[in-house]
Parts: C-alpha cells; sequence; structure tokens
C-alpha cells in the first residue's frame, strides 16, 4: 500500500472528504454510545433534533456557531499564511475583556456608532495580542505555536485578575464577573424571545470579507504565496515579514471579534467561563473548512449543532455529554487523514 | 555473499533486464526496456533528463517494482521489489546525492549496514585492513578515520565506491557521478573505473554528457522517452550522432558571435557577504559585468555560488565592500528594489526559489510586478489584466500549458523554466543573474533557455551565468571566472581559456585572484 500524489483535486472531492470525516467519526462514536447502553440511532437522532429540529434548537446552534465562526475564521487566515495561530482563546477573551473595557459605559454613544467603535476595541486588542508572537516569530524564528499557546493561559490569568479586581462589576453579589455593557453596546436580537443576536450576520460578512480577501486582493495574493511558498515569496519581492504581521493582526482580531461579539449579544458581562474552548474550536472549523473562509460557515454550524445537539441527546438517553467533545474530536482526527486522502492516492501495492 | 561465483551461465553476462515496463498512471516511464551487462565492461547509459534511467536503476534496486519484465544478475533471476536481494545478488549503487552519514568517521559510513551491528568492535581491524586493500587495489585513496562532514564532494563519492565495493559489489551502478566533480577528479574517477573492469568488476555508467561517455564507456545504450532506441560499441561513434540518437533530432550548439562590450551593468567592488546565516560566505569579490557580455562562473557546487546569486538578486546584503548597478549604488537590498531597477533574475532552484507549485500560472507570472498599477487597483488585483498578461507571456515563450489558470507544479522543469524566463526577460532586464538556467532540463529545453539569453545579451543586457556545468560555460560565456571556497579569480577571455588551468582553479589548488 502506498500513497501517490494527485495532480488535480477535483471539486466533489473537496466537498466529500470533510462530509466523509464526519460520518466516519459518528460511526466510531456509535461504539461509545453504545457501550454506554443507549440506543444509538435513538441517540443520533435526538441529538439531530435537538440541534437543528425546532426553532428553538436552531437558533440556539446559530448562536452558538457565531463565535466559532469567527475564530475558525481567524485560524484558517492564519493557517493559509502558515502562521499557527493556537492562540485564538486567549485573543477571544482579550477581546471581550476589551469590549467590557470600552461597553460598559466609559464612552457613551448612539448605538450605531457605539457597537462598530467597542468591536473594533476589542478586534485591535486580539490583533495586538497575536502581534506579539508573530514579531517572535519573524524577527528570531520562535517557535508561534509554542508561544501563542502559552499566552493563552497567561491571558485567562489576566482576565481572571481583572475580573476579581479592577474590574469586577461591584453589583454582581461578589461574583467575578465584569459590569454589564451598556444597552447602546448591546448586539440586537434577531429572533424575538431568543437567544440569536446580529453577532451572527457579522460573523457570516466576515466570511464573505475574508474570502474576498483571500482570493480578490493583492493582501491575499501575498497571504497565499507566502503561506504555500515563503522561499519563492521572498524572492519575487513580496515582503513575507510584513505580511505575516499583518495576517497576525488580521487573524488576532477576528478572534477578538468572537469575544466582543460574545459578551455584546449573547452574555452582556464577562466571565471567565464564556466561552467552553471557542478559541481551540476554531481551528478544528478551520481544518474541517479546509481553510475556506466560507467553508468556516458551514463547519461552525457542524459543530455548534454537535454540542447543542448533544444536550438533548444527553437529557433523553442519558449519555453524557461530553460525548460531543469526543465528536468534535473524532471528527478532526478523520478530517486529518481525509486531507491526507485528498491530496494523495492510495494505491493497493 | 558473492553471486559470482556461483554463475551458471558463462562467464560473460552478469546482468540482463528483459523487458522491463513501468507506468505512472498515464505516463510509462519504461517502455520494454531490454538490455544486457558482460563481465568486464562499461556499459553507458545514456539519455536525457526524463528518459527513464532513473527509473529503470530504481527498479533494478527494487526501489520500484516494474509492471511487466525481469531482471536477472549472474543467471538467476532478481525477486522486485528488493533492494536488500539487490545488494546481496552484488549490485552496488552511487547515487547522485550521496548517502552518507557526515558526523560518522568513513570507516564507520562503510562498516554502517554492512557489519552486523552485534559485534562492531571485533570486526573493526578486520574491516579497516579490509577498506586499505579496497582502496590500494583500486586507487581510491580517503583517510579512514576522518569524519565524512570534513571529506570534499570527490572524496565522499570515492567513500560511496569504496562502500559498495565492501559489500562485495560486482556489478557497479554510478547515476551522473561527474556532476559533482571537477575535470580533474573526472579523470581520476574514470582510472578508477578502468582499474574495476580490468580487476572484472561490471559498471553502468548514467550520463547526459556526451565526452565522458565517449571517454569512459566500452558500450552505450540510448534511451528516449522510456524507450531504450540504440545500444552501439562506443569505438566508431560520433558525439554529433550520438547526440542526435539522445534527442531524436540534429542538434545545433548556440553560436556565439563576438560582440563589444558595453558600459558595465553590475560591478561589485570588494564585496564581502558573512554572517551566521550565510553558509559559505563570498570574500572579496571584485567583478564587472558589462552589458553585450555573458560573464560566466565555473565551480563545483557548494563554493559560495548561492551566496553571489543571493547577493545579486536582493535575497542578502553585502557585509563590506559596493554594489553599483549601471553605475549607481544600490540603495536598498531588497528583491523588489532590484526588480525596480531592471534586475532580471533567474533563480538556481525554480521550485524552492522560483515559483510557488500551488497557485496558479499567471499568479506567478506576476509575482514580481503584482503592486504594480498594470496589476492591482486599491489593493484589488486586476484578474482580467493578470490573465491577458499571461497569456502574452504563454504565447511569446512557448509555455505547453492548459491555460494560465493550471496549477504551476503539473507543469514539467523545462516549462517551468520558461515561465522563468517569460517572467524576467519579457521587461527587458539590463542585467540578468543566470543561476544555473538549465539544470535538469533536457536538450530541446537547455537549447531554448541559451538562445533567449543570447538574445537577451544581443539586446545589451549584461548576464551573469552561475553553472557547474562547464561546458554550459565555456559555451555561452564571453568571460570566464571560477568561484572556490567563497573566493573569485580573475575572470579570463573565453579564447584565452585553458581546460587545464579552470580545473586547477575549481579545486582551489592555484592562487586566488586577490584585487
Amino acid at each position: 500500500m502506498r500513497l501517490e500524489a494527485r495532480t488535480a483535486v477535483p471539486l466533489w472531492l473537496t466537498l466529500a472528504a470533510p462530509a466523509g470525516a464526519v460520518l466516519t467519526a459518528f460511526v466510531l462514536c456509535a461504539g461509545l454510545i453504545a457501550w454506554s447502553g443507549a440506543p444509538v440511532l435513538e441517540a443520533y437522532g435526538r441529538l439531530l433534533a435537538g440541534a437543528f429540529g425546532s426553532r428553538f434548537a436552531l437558533t440556539e446552534t446559530l448562536t452558538r456557531a457565531t463565535p466559532l465562526i469567527l475564530t475558525g475564521l481567524a485560524a484558517a487566515v492564519a493557517f493559509r499564511a502558515k502562521l499557527w495561530n493556537i492562540g485564538g482563546e486567549g485573543q477571544l477573551y482579550l477581546g471581550a475583556l476589551a469590549a467590557v473595557a470600552v461597553g460598559s459605559g466609559v464612552i457613551s454613544l448612539p448605538a450605531p456608532l457605539l457597537i462598530p467603535v467597542v468591536m473594533l476595541v476589542a478586534m485591535a486588542a486580539g490583533g495586538l495580542l497575536l502581534l506579539g508572537p508573530a514579531f517572535l516569530k519573524t524577527r528570531l524564528g520562535v517557535d508561534e505555536v509554542v508561544t501563542t499557546l502559552l499566552l493563552n493561559f497567561i491571558v485567562l490569568l489576566f482576565v481572571s485578575m481583572m475580573l476579581e479586581g479592577p474590574m469586577k462589576d461591584p453589583m454582581a453579589m461578589g461574583w467575578p464577573q465584569s459590569a454589564p455593557v451598556v444597552s447602546d453596546a448591546e448586539l440586537p436580537r434577531l429572533v424575538p424571545r431568543t437567544r440569536l443576536h446580529l453577532g451572527l450576520v457579522i460573523a457570516v460578512l466576515a466570511a464573505v470579507a475574508v474570502w474576498v480577501i483571500k482570493s480578490r486582493t493583492v493582501f491575499g495574493y501575498e497571504i497565499r504565496s507566502v503561506g504555500s511558498n515563503p522561499r519563492a515569496a521572498a524572492f519575487a519581492g513580496v515582503p513575507v515579514n510584513w505580511v505575516v504581521l499583518r495576517v497576525a493582526l488580521l487573524s488576532g482580531g477576528l478572534a477578538g471579534l468572537a469575544g466582543a461579539s460574545e459578551v455584546m449579544g449573547r452574555t452582556g458581562y464577562l466571565t471567565l467561563d464564556m466561552s467552553p474552548g471557542y478559541g481551540y474550536g476554531g481551528i478544528v472549523i478551520a481544518m474541517l473548512a479546509q481553510l475556506n473562509p466560507l467553508g468556516c460557515i458551514a463547519a461552525a454550524l457542524l459543530v455548534a449543532g454537535v454540542f447543542v445537539g448533544a444536550d438533548a441527546m444527553s437529557r433523553a438517553v442519558a449519555v453524557p455529554n461530553y460525548i460531543a467533545d469526543v465528536l468534535v474530536a473524532a471528527s478532526l482526527l478523520c478530517m486529518l487523514v481525509g486531507m491526507l486522502l485528498v491530496r494523495y492516492r492510495l494505491r493497493w501495492r | 555473499m558473492t553471486a559470482a561465483a556461483s554463475a551458471p551461465d558463462g562467464p560473460e553476462l552478469t546482468l540482463r533486464l528483459d523487458g522491463i515496463t513501468k507506468r505512472f498512471g498515464s505516463l510509462t516511464a519504461n517502455d520494454g526496456i531490454s538490455l544486457d551487462l558482460r563481465k568486464g565492461e562499461v556499459l553507458a547509459l545514456l539519455g536525457e533528463n526524463g528518459a527513464g534511467k532513473t527509473t529503470l536503476m530504481n527498479i533494478l534496486f527494487g526501489h520500484y517494482v516494474p509492471d511487466e519484465g525481469r531482471v536477472e544478475v549472474f543467471g538467476r533471476a532478481l525477486p522486485h521489489g528488493s533492494p536488500k536481494a539487490a545488494i546481496a545478488a552484488g549490485l552496488g549503487m552511487v547515487h547522485q546525492h550521496f548517502t552518507l552519514a557526515e558526523n560518522l568517521t568513513v570507516l564507520d559510513n562503510v562498516m554502517i549496514g554492512t557489519e552486523s551491528l552485534w559485534r562492531p568492535w571485533q570486526d573493526r581491524r578486520r574491516a579497516r585492513a579490509r577498506l586499505a586493500d579496497l582502496a590500494e587495489r583500486f586507487g581510491l585513496a580517503v583517510d579512514p578515520d576522518r569524519r565524512v562532514g570534513d571529506l570534499s564532494v570527490g572524496e565522499r563519492q570515492r567513500v560511496e565506491i569504496l562502500k559498495a565495493l565492501y559489500r562485495e559489489a560486482r556489478i557497479l551502478i554510478l547515476d551522473e557521478p561527474t556532476a559533482v566533480l571537477t575535470p580533474q577528479e573526472s579523470e581520476r574517477l574514470f582510472a578508477t573505473l578502468r582499474r574495476m573492469v580490468d580487476e572484472g568488476l561490471s559498471v553502468i555508467f548514467i550520463s547526459h554528457k556526451l565526452p565522458e561517455v565517449m571517454a569512459v564507456s566500452r558500450r552505450v545504450a540510448v534511451l528516449r522517452q522510456g524507450r531504450c532506441v540504440a545500444v552501439r560499441d562506443t569505438a566508431g561513434l560520433d558525439r554529433a550522432g550520438l547526440a542526435a540518437l539522445m534527442v531524436g533530432r540534429e542538434v545545433t550548439a548556440p553560436s556565439r558571435t563576438p560582440l563589444p562590450p558595453g558600459p558595465p551593468a553590475l560591478e561589485l567592488k570588494r564585496v564581502t557577504v558573512a554572517g551566521p546565516r550565510v553558509r559559505v560566505p563570498l570574500r572579496d569579490a571584485d567583478l564587472a559585468v558589462h552589458r553585450h557580455e555573458i560573464l560566466g562562473i565555473a565551480g563545483v557546487s557548494g563554493n559560495g555560488q548561492s551566496t553571489l546569486a543571493d547577493l545579486v538578486s536582493g535575497m542578502a546584503a553585502p557585509s563590506a565592500g559596493q554594489i553599483l548597478l549601471f553605475g549607481d549604488p544600490i540603495a536598498r537590498h531588497k528583491p523588489s528594489h532590484f526588480v525596480r531597477l531592471g534586475v532580471g533574475r533567474i533563480p538556481e532552484d525554480r521550485h524552492a526559489e522560483g515559483l510557488v507549485g500551488d497557485m496558479a500560472v499567471w499568479e506567478n507570472l506576476i509575482a514580481e510586478r503584482y503592486r504594480e498599477p498594470d496589476f492591482q487597483r486599491a489593493g484589488f488585483l486586476k484578474r482580467g489584466a493578470a490573465r491577458a498578461h499571461a497569456g502574452d507571456l504563454i504565447r511569446d515563450f512557448d509555455v505547453r500549458c492548459p491555460s494560465p489558470e493550471a496549477v504551476t507544479r503539473l507543469l514539467s522543469g523545462g516549462n517551468m523554466q520558461k515561465l522563468i524566463l517569460g517572467r524576467t526577460l519579457a521587461r527587458r532586464p539590463g542585467f540578468i543573474l543566470a543561476n544555473q538556467p538549465t539544470r535538469g532540463l533536457d536538450i530541446g529545453a537547455v537549447t531554448y533557455v541559451h538562445e533567449r539569453l543570447l538574445e537577451a545579451r544581443g539586446h545589451g543586457a549584461g548576464v551573469l551565468l552561475i553553472s557547474e556545468d562547464l561546458d554550459e560555460v565555456l559555451a555561452l560565456a564571453d568571460r570566464v571566472a571560477v568561484i572556490h571556497a567563497g573566493r573569485l579569480s580573475a575572470p579570463m577571455a573565453r579564447e584565452e581559456v585553458d581546460v587545464r588551468r579552470l580545473g586547477l582553479l575549481m579545486a582551489g589548488e592555484e592562487g586566488h585572484h586577490a584585487a
């Protein structure tokens, strides 16, 4: 058995790979569900219904998908330039912290102005956070996987310090949470009496914008050339380091925007348990989408659906809901194998 | 271990290939090739790049499994797909790229994989004696206790050959062995080969260089497009006939008409490029390339050619000295600045440095100028204009590709090089760096590249041609300098070049030019 590089990758295969990977993950996890004593088909049926089966389920899934689209984009745009940003979680929290810092009454503007200002500040916070590791990478060759990953813990501790100290909400009865954002900085609801908010529209627009940047602009051209052959890009005259720094700003900014969208649209204030790993989830989503910005929307919907549906499944058939983590992790592993099979053909001899 | 002792099938035949066919997808790399090798002869395997030489040898060595055909060594069928069986049967291979551990000594390298790892110490003395005996018999002098990393390329090749002989190879296969050698080292290798065949070994000598094939072989097998088109006795062949057999048509060498040199295009004044990231530093380089002139830089690979190329393509800045371009000092040592000043750059490695393989042909063709107003407005690429530009270059430079949208990595080496030539030469640069411009190309593409470089010279460009192929330098250059250990010799006019002296300079055995 050997691998042979494909000369061209047909479109159907690009689409079939993530679908196949997710299906395989579901088949693999069927064993675990059966082991825990639940009927597999019914469990998956509950999961599907719990994710997409009703108006409420659907809006919950979309709400959950909103930050995932943005962190997925953050990972996709960085990975495209071979900047391995594993720090989405930290950038998200720093963005959220910046959003509550400026959005909780420090400045007062009408909503149509305040919302963009708060979001821009959050994006700047996330972007600047990634700029450090990117600078170390371009100047000294420091591995950004290590620096961005470790920064996550530093940022979480910093946010914890701020929430316990200077930014603690005096009205929160001692809970470590920030003051809420003012109502002018809140994102309006898309569907009344649900949690679905304007953040979804912003995330989808961001995906379209990133797609346009990637495939239509000079910056996107630079990103793609630096990502697939930095030496040739440098030889041709692409300013490789400058491109990497700008990618870092964009990627960190998208993750920061995810944090802002959460505090402005869903929670209203910042706590340390706001994100159940959206930053890391972004990596899964970028891989499932094969770094395609529009694909990130579909991948985020899928991952969000698994998490929301798993809660329903857990209630109905008593399978622990952390099966969702296993499902998503298995999807990522299957996708990595799938990507290998997209690039190479399997030959039996 | 030697199968020779038990060869039942006459004393003469040592190796027989019968109807070897190997296909990769739609490409037939080897098409029913039959060959035989006799005891005590050098058989040259001649063919252009892509003719199927390497595939055939990989089949012989069990790296590939052929779709059809059989291999017999000393009358016994060789099982397919087993390098171990090939070595046991008495085959030895010296690859173009050496497979030695640089941090080990010569003796250790020879013993690795040959002697049992369980009792290495008991065998060392015996191994050392055997190695000394082999070195003596075949004229392959190497100090067994030196670290391979400290050896010259020629010495490393000797270690590779010794390793094969130590494993009792009776059939030795050398893949393009002279590509990395000076003329003198090549002569020495040929003497070794003659001793081997005198001792009854058989040698397959893979090459695409006609003179050495004529010099060293008894018979020549010519491969073309995966087929064996001729097997001839070398005596009675001439170079032109051999070239025609190899290419399938008559080949004409490019003719270089003398031109009076113009004003200097590029001048290096005591330039040094050194630093922690520079592998082979360039020291005190003095050089002037004039318009209407090709200046050839000959040298054995790894002597600072890449540093010189990086310097004049804007990839590296000098740590001392001055570069003048068209008479003016260069302000910024960046590739984009060099391009803007009118420097055309043909890089050494078209895959690693020349092109982004995963991007489309049109995207690669604008790589040096995507920021110009012709190809972008307000940060958005003018895709239509870029595609039209690509279409023009594809037509003018005869690039064989389905469309400007084609993925670049799927093109052949020759067509990739035409893309780079198109990107570079279409702007009529006043100075051109051509670094190994024909490496790995077939003869047709080589001729094309040479013609275009001579044409650019005719239009008034100064060309700095860096090449490890001495024949190429001698065919194109108006003046020739030699680079050795990061130092340039004084250039000499082509008419006054003495190949022996060049060889000595390339080996570093003659005083350097001091400015």
